[in-house]
């Protein structure tokens, strides 16, 4: 394992140490009560009387969910340990301090755990604080089940967080709030590729084997084997098998306008990224499909896993102004 | 005959055993996990048993319902996942039919037990056949409750039963597909591998048998 820690048992709390001392500016931990020291708040919570924005899941995904609480972004983050959702009471304790009287969402992507836990806590902020809370779960990734509601949410998290986000800030009610958080999200498709095993802390090596020169594609985030492995292929070939299930899922279609993520898994360097890119606006313009805008980095990762996601969102006037909308927060910024 | 106790004494072992199966298991449970789901089982147990050792002494005081009120706490507050309100609710709602007591009756451990499981059902919405831990629990639940109140088998040999059948679902785990969890998404890839829950379920079952007197 070639990682940069101490004590396995302490990655997130020492993470979390740093985190918040790095970007003092625009975060604090919550570590009083309910919150367990699992809390990223933003300094801008309750500052505006709008809808709570409350974002959360495992650790091991950063920028994923911390680098998007800020101003105009999500107001706080619940931290799980590595892989794995938050317990209860974190989330409960966000809503409480997040709350303005007019509500939360949580948003989150779709996994067992992080439903039980999530609703746990919004049930006990309604019946101990009588606080609404709403839950929107992303659910971006094609392959993951043929069902919709099945489906896991990996990097197309990123839009629905910042368009729900938006809409809070904009003035929207809680209805509004998840009404613009499904909207994106049922426009929202990723498929991702693996070359690697992210490494867990705990174990001291890959979570599972993959030989030297081998891909798997479909491979979900938290290294959930995907649908076919084979030997890495050049980029060009790869980006063509993940671009058909995702085109033809929606399905996007010419004279679509389109927001564009190409994601870095946590291994898979800016370079790469931009090879593969390019064969994505390549596929986009033969099929008539418009770019609108493009983001191409990590911005939500395995650890160290080798492999990089592709995700396209189908644009409105709406989801254009609620993405383009400024914000500040430490792993994004527009203005 | 005078009537079959399991006292404070008995339960506390049980939990001190569950401590030591988390760390030794440790890299098993992961192991089963990594290949139909994300390879955490092992290191949340682990997580969710050092915070329940670490406090234990404290909670020994308490009567048994607190008691195991305690560690399923401990353990949803620690792990989260699905682990945490899976086995956290077991342990929070085991001691609940025995509110104040320090010792309990054969009948009512039966009830414990029944209460534990029904909250792993109800929170992971899942049934028999579904490549969970239910898989293992709700056969082995019925069994004991069989071989006791039923073919009236000497408590100690009915919990022997019940962890045999339970040991016998998480085999039964192995050649089907998963319809809950992450490795429902997996669909028949999944066929061959043991559920991880299902696998710490059966070694849970096994101390509680193992202790009895």
């Amino acid at each position: 394992m070639k990682r940069l820690i101490n004590d396995p048992y302490d990655v997130v709390e020492e993470m979390l140490e740093g985190y918040v001392l790095a970007h003092k500016d625009y975060v604090t931990l919550i570590t009083e009560g309910e919150a367990q020291g699992r809390v990223v708040l933003s300094k801008t919570a309750k500052k505006k009387d709008k809808v709570g924005v409350i974002i959360g899941g495992g650790s091991g995904h950063e920028p994923l969910f911390l680098g998007y609480v800020g101003k105009g972004f999500a107001d706080a983050a619940v931290v799980g340990n590595i892989n794995t959702s938050p317990s209860p009471d974190p989330c409960y304790a966000t809503a409480k301090a997040v709350n303005t009287g007019k509500g939360c969402i949580y948003l989150y992507g779709n996994y067992a755990g992080d439903v039980m836990n999530f609703d746990m806590g919004a049930e006990k902020a309604d019946e101990e604080d009588g606080i609404r809370v709403e839950t929107v779960t992303v659910t971006d990734d094609v392959i993951s089940s043929e069902n919709i509601e099945d489906r896991r949410g990996i990097a197309g998290m990123f839009f629905v967080f910042k368009s729900a986000s938006a809409k809070a800030d904009l003035g929207g009610d809680l209805d509004e709030v998840v009404a613009a958080a499904q909207k994106c999200n049922s426009v929202t498709r990723t498929m991702g590729v693996a070359m690697s095993s992210a490494t867990l802390p705990s174990k001291g090596g890959p979570i599972f084997e993959m030989e030297d020169g081998d891909m798997e594609i479909g491979m979900g985030i938290h290294g959930e084997p995907g649908v076919r492995r084979g030997k890495i292929e050049p980029a060009d070939r790869v980006v063509d098998q993940i671009m058909e299930p995702i085109l033809a899922d929606l399905p996007f279609a010419k004279g679509d306008e389109v927001y564009v993520l190409v994601n870095s898994l946590g291994a898979t360097p800016i370079l790469d990224l931009h090879i593969c890119f390019r064969r994505v606006a390549q596929i986009l313009k033969e099929k008539g499909i418009t770019i609108y805008k493009s983001l191409v980095g990590s911005f939500a990762s395995s650890m160290d896993m080798a492999g990089m996601s592709v995700t396209l969102v189908r644009l409105d006037d709406e989801l254009k102004e609620l993405l383009d909308y400024p914000c500040d927060a430490p792993y994004f910024t527009q203005v | 005959m005078s009537e079959y106790i399991l006292n404070k004494d008995y339960f506390i072992k049980v939990i001190e055993d569950l401590a030591v199966l988390a760390e030794e298991k440790k890299d098993y449970f992961s192991e089963l996990d990594s290949a139909i789901g994300d390879g955490d089982h092992g290191m949340n147990l682990s997580i969710g048993f050092r915070e329940v050792s670490k406090n234990l002494d404290s909670w020994k005081s308490e009567d048994i319902s607190t008691l195991f009120k305690n560690v399923g706490t401990a353990l949803l507050d620690k792990v989260g996942g699905a682990s945490g309100p899976l086995y956290g609710g077991f342990f929070m709602k085991f001691g609940l039919p025995v509110k104040g007591k320090e010792e309990v009756t054969f009948d009512e451990f039966i009830e414990m037990m029944e209460t534990g499981v029904a909250i792993i059902e109800k929170r992971g919405k899942a049934k028999v056949g579904d490549k969970t831990m239910v898989d293992t629990l709700r056969p082995a639940v019925d069994a004991l409750k069989a071989a006791y109140v039923d073919e009236k088998l000497a408590p100690k040999e009915a919990m022997k039963k019940a962890a045999e059948v339970g040991s016998a679902g998480s085999d039964s785990t192995i050649p089907i597909i998963a319809k809950k969890g992450r490795a429902m998404r997996l669909g028949e890839r999944a066929i061959g591998h043991r559920d991880p829950g299902s696998a710490s379920s059966t070694a849970i079952l096994a101390i509680f048998y193992n202790n009895m007197p």
